[in-house]
């Protein structure tokens, strides 16, 4: 296993492929995009300021739970410098991230759902102006009883939210079992039950959404927009909007964070888009800070009940695993969400049967969505302080544990995850070593304490969210007479650095500095399809195609060059900028003259690449969520210092190993990691999206406790501890030039990592997030009392849930179908092979 | 209630200096200087991420001082001193702290990044050598939700090295050289 240490921050030179020295590769560079954003000339949406302009404004609903009688707008429409008042039968359309959740209207025709559903669009002359004709539609409500939260939502079928779903307000309900799990738990020397559960929070990006439509002076729509998936707006608008794709253009302006809510279609956009093609002119919305709380679709609030059977040496036997999710009042990514509270759970350690019981309830709340870690970053914080819980009561040392069970390279899990490089155990070594594990845990004084936990995370999802058998990424290349090789890409910059990969990939290939690339992403109308930037997929799919199209222009270009200099292409090397000949270096051509060359020969250079993820032996219904090309891993050991009479919690360090396949740009790959950190110290620590009443004698109705940044608590530079971040480097086939994600993972450990820390400094489970001080002072009171020292909910609800899809695992003889289902035809792939990897399993 | 078109409202006028140029501005009296910034003067460089004093996207500095230009109107500013991103490199060249965010990763999605440059100045101006505290204390107001700020300190400590081997180069005589 190739484990060389690597520092992000020294120029390295010497990584190999194939023999050849690596150039751009691997060594830490500034990002292409640097200057612009250091210059302040980054263009986000907001920053698009066109002639004739008009504002946009949405009148949005005062109440969680109301039918729409009636909407009288006259009277902002007759207010000067108001040019259109757009309501629902505008837009009646319905739309939606997912193609079994179409369930959203631009803005609401009958029916609101939550506090903040937009009613009706004021677009004016000023921004102000809109504002003040707000104020002036009257809308008549009928009232309706509001469900605050899933408990609420099982208990009340009526009045449902929505008209589909599996009953009442329940949307979702999946039950899945691999492998007889009460055998599993027969032969266990012990079994653990826990509860716990998992607050809602949001990503709370600085940027907030801003969108500007025109019709173009052909009559078309352009939208520049902030979104993360350009080629879902695309699809939602052509519905919406009743209109060829082919006549919209959607652009994704750089976006000033994402972390995964900017990944669905909005409604801001939708109506923005309506209102530039009815009044022929630009139009431009800017949500406020407090719309941005309730545009949400953050993180899901999930209550988890865990039952784990172990062996005396901690091998796991069996795990049963429910999940009570709250979504809010749309579907979102709902259904995907669902599944992604129980599809990894699989990835980390060996789990030789598993059943899955996950349901989703709507309730009148901003939808929840897909926040970094979509659905398993609170499962992931349930199996690793019990984890730590199992270790403890066996005695064993929670690091050994992990290393006890962790699930071998290339595996094929119980639930058809077929994985590919696993360097777990090595990030665990690594920590434990860093952190000086072995001398703290257990043995650092009272109020002083370290913990840890792992994770794993997928590379991009294996399969798009509308059903098709078109590739998930496409790049193409144009390469000009002056030596300039543009990328064309609809991969979408969110500050992730997705440019930078591309640019890097192709440079690496070309022999050339990523300077001498130019970059046209995010523009549905200039590149061909990515379909966006969630799921960690980019690096791995837009990261492949790009790596393909340069390959195909180095062959062609290659092929001219060999006649030239009558050498055999394949002793051609393509580095510094010159093609040359790798037995007489002395023998070359510069890159530009190579390209005139290849032109000459050939006619004018472009090419293309594209990527589509290997086929998953998952064939059961509900298996499409989980697979992914490969998935990386992470470990992370968290020190804290509890103050034991207030409870007040500083974090001084974290150390975090990330298997990452290949750093592209260590600089890069070692942000994200330390950008994770942060945000999973949030969330362990402050972050909530939490709902309160009003009053009463006001409205009574469900609000957000604190939409405002200075309320909603986030980590400062004050509260920032330092990190020590330790890249394994194995690179993985499937990653293009070895890479593995990086953007999410590294979020997964930190949360669990505090809870166990916390518990080795003061004795007490919190098994609630975020951990507040609050929280531990009513735990070291129940341990003072001699009860269980415990602050974390006691019970999970029932649930009628539907008979289980039985799916014997591959080492039973399981073909990846559900034994009591209509079975699925297994799509024969190159990468299906079954047989060979249940061997390989079954060794492990 | 009439609202005017915003050309007849502009019936403010200020001169600044901005980003070293002699400035003069007509806008809406109701403007804060950071929409008079981006709307009236179109520096979009300043960002905003609340427009209410809490993130701190929109710091810019007033004589020298780091003030959140949501908060400031722009009437105030009359006869002021104001910095913005677009100010801090000179004839071409970036500002060793532009260098250092650009080469170090200390900016990701750059929202908050216009910011915190002009923000870190304002503390070098003041404290050419401050400890890893100093910048964090100074830097505390402006959220960064990208990098988990580590990032940003050592781009900042990176800077004040290479400020601190240019002003030997301008100035022998001062200590050091």
């Amino acid at each position: 296993m190739a484990d060389r240490k690597v520092s992000p921050d020294q120029p390295r030179q010497g990584s190999k492929v194939n023999g050849d020295e690596l150039r751009v590769i691997g060594v830490p560079r500034r990002r292409v995009d640097a200057r612009a954003k250091v210059t302040g000339q980054t263009r986000y949406a907001d920053d698009i300021f066109l002639p004739r302009m008009a504002h946009c404004k949405l009148l949005r609903s005062p109440h969680p739970h109301a039918r729409i009688r009636k909407i009288d707008a006259s009277r902002a429409l007759a207010h000067p410098g108001v040019y259109l008042v757009l309501t629902g039968k505008d837009v009646p359309i319905e739309y939606g991230i997912l193609p079994v959740s179409q369930d959203e209207q631009a803005l609401c025709v009958d029916h609101v759902r939550h506090v903040g559903d937009p009613i009706a669009a004021v677009i004016a002359r000023e921004e102000l102006t809109a504002w003040e004709a707000l104020d002036l539609i009257d809308v008549d409500y009928q009232l309706l009883a509001t469900i605050s939260g899933p408990e609420e939502a099982l208990k009340t079928p009526e009045p449902r939210i929505h008209d589909y779903g599996e009953e009442g307000n329940i949307h979702k309900r999946v039950s899945l079992e691999f492998g007889n799990v009460d055998d599993g738990f027969a032969e266990a020397d012990e079994i653990f039950e826990d509860t716990f559960f998992y607050q809602g929070n949001t990503h709370l990006p600085i940027e907030q959404h801003a969108s500007v439509a025109v019709k173009d002076p052909e009559g078309k729509l352009t939208i520049w927009t902030s979104t993360q998936t350009p080629h879902y707006l695309h699809r939602a608008l052509a519905k919406v909007l009743e209109m060829s794709p082919a006549h919209i253009r959607v652009i994704a302006t750089p976006n000033g964070g994402g972390f995964g809510g900017k990944s669905d279609p909005f409604n801001h956009e939708i109506v923005v888009a309506k209102a530039a093609l009815l009044l022929d002119r630009p139009v431009k919305i800017c949500l406020t800070r407090e719309e941005v709380f309730y545009c949400h679709r953050g993180r899901h609030p999930v209550l988890m009940k865990f039952k784990t059977g172990v062996k005396k040496d901690g091998t796991l036997t069996a795990v049963h695993l429910q999940t009570l999710i709250d979504g809010g009042a749309y579907g979102s990514y709902g259904v995907a969400s669902t599944f992604y509270t129980g599809a990894l759970q699989t990835t980390t350690y060996h789990i030789p049967r598993y059943r899955f019981q996950g349901c989703r309830t709507f309730t009148n709340k901003p939808p929840c969505g897909p926040k970094r870690g979509h659905g398993t970053v609170q499962p992931r914080f349930g199996q690793e302080v019990q984890l730590d819980k199992i270790a403890e009561k066996l005695q064993i040392d929670p690091a050994e544990l992990r290393l006890r069970i962790v699930e071998s390279p290339n595996a094929i899990t119980a639930n058809f995850l077929r994985l590919s490089t696993i360097n777990l155990s090595e990030c665990i070594r690594r920590v434990v070593k860093v952190s000086g594990w072995n001398d703290k845990f257990r043995r650092l004084p009272e109020g002083r304490g370290v913990g840890l936990a792992c994770s794993a995370y997928l590379t991009g999802a294996g399969l798009p969210i509308y059903w098709n058998k078109m590739p998930q990424s496409g790049v193409q290349l144009k390469l000009d007479r002056g030596g300039g090789v543009t990328v064309f890409s609809g991969a979408s910059e969110i500050g992730q650095g997705s440019d930078d990969v591309l640019a890097s990939i192709v440079a690496e290939v070309l022999g050339l500095d990523t300077f001498d690339v130019r970059l046209y992403t995010g523009d549905t109308d200039l590149g061909p399809v990515d379909l966006g930037s969630y799921s960690s997929r980019v690096t791995i799919m837009a990261g492949n195609a790009a790596l393909q199209a340069a390959e195909r222009a180095k062959s062609i270009i290659a092929e001219a060059v060999s006649e030239h200099l009558a050498v055999p292409s394949e002793r051609l090397r393509f580095a510094d900028k010159h093609v040359f000949d790798s037995a007489t270096p002395e023998k070359r051509v510069a890159f530009r003259e190579a390209v005139c060359l290849a032109e000459a020969r050939f006619g004018t250079i472009g090419t293309v690449g594209s990527y589509t993820p290997p086929k998953s032996p998952a064939l059961f219904k509900g298996g499409g969520v989980g697979p992914s090309p490969t998935y990386s891993y992470s470990a992370a050991v968290v020190e804290v210092v509890v103050n034991p009479v207030t409870g007040w919690i500083t974090v001084p360090k974290i150390w975090i190993a990330h298997d990452i396949g290949r750093a592209l740009n260590p600089t890069l790959v070692r942000g994200q990691v330390e950008g994770s950190v942060y945000m999973g110290l949030g969330e362990a620590l402050m972050e909530e999206q939490d709902f309160r009443r009003l009053p009463k004698r006001l409205s009574h109705a469900l609000v957000h406790k604190f939409p405002s940044i200075l309320e909603y608590k986030s980590p400062t530079s004050l509260d920032m501890p330092d990190v020590v971040t330790e890249l394994i480097e194995e690179p993985d086939p499937r990653g293009p030039f070895g890479a593995k994600e990086v953007g999410q993972g590294p979020l997964l450990p930190i949360m669990p990592a505090v809870a166990n820390a916390v518990y080795d400094a003061v004795g007490v489970r919190i098994d609630e997030v975020p951990i507040f001080p609050e929280k531990i002072v009513k735990a070291l009171a129940e341990k003072k009392a001699g009860r269980t020292p415990r602050f974390g909910p006691t019970h999970f609800p029932h649930v009628d849930w539907p008979e289980a899809l039985r799916v014997p695992p591959p080492w039973e003889g399981g073909d990846g179908n559900a034994v009591n289902d209509v079975p699925r035809r297994a799509k024969p792939g190159p990468e299906v092979d079954l047989a060979a990897t249940h061997k390989k399993a079954l060794r492990s | 209630m009439i609202t005017l078109p915003v050309e007849s409202q502009k019936t403010s006028h200020i001169r600044i200096t901005l980003n070293n140029e002699g400035t003069d501005v007509s806008f809406a009296p109701y403007k804060t200087l950071l929409e008079v910034l981006r709307e009236d003067l179109g520096h979009t460089g300043t960002k905003h991420g609340c427009e209410l004093g809490e993130c701190g996207a929109c710091a810019v500095l007033l004589d020298g001082k780091p003030v959140l230009s949501c908060l400031v109107l722009a009437l105030e500013c009359d006869k002021k001193n104001v910095l913005t991103v677009e100010g801090l490199g000179s004839y071409g060249n970036l500002h060793p702290l532009q260098d250092a965010f650009a080469d170090l990763g200390a900016a990701q999605c750059g929202y908050c990044t216009p910011a915190i440059l002009v923000t870190a100045k304002a503390l070098l101006d003041q404290n050419p050598h401050p400890n890893r505290d100093e910048i964090r204390e100074a830097l505390s107001g402006t959220l960064c939700r990208c990098t988990g700020y580590l990032q940003i300190f050592e781009a900042v400590e990176a800077a004040v090295i290479k400020i601190a081997k240019q002003i030997p180069e301008r100035n022998p005589a001062l200590p050091g050289a």
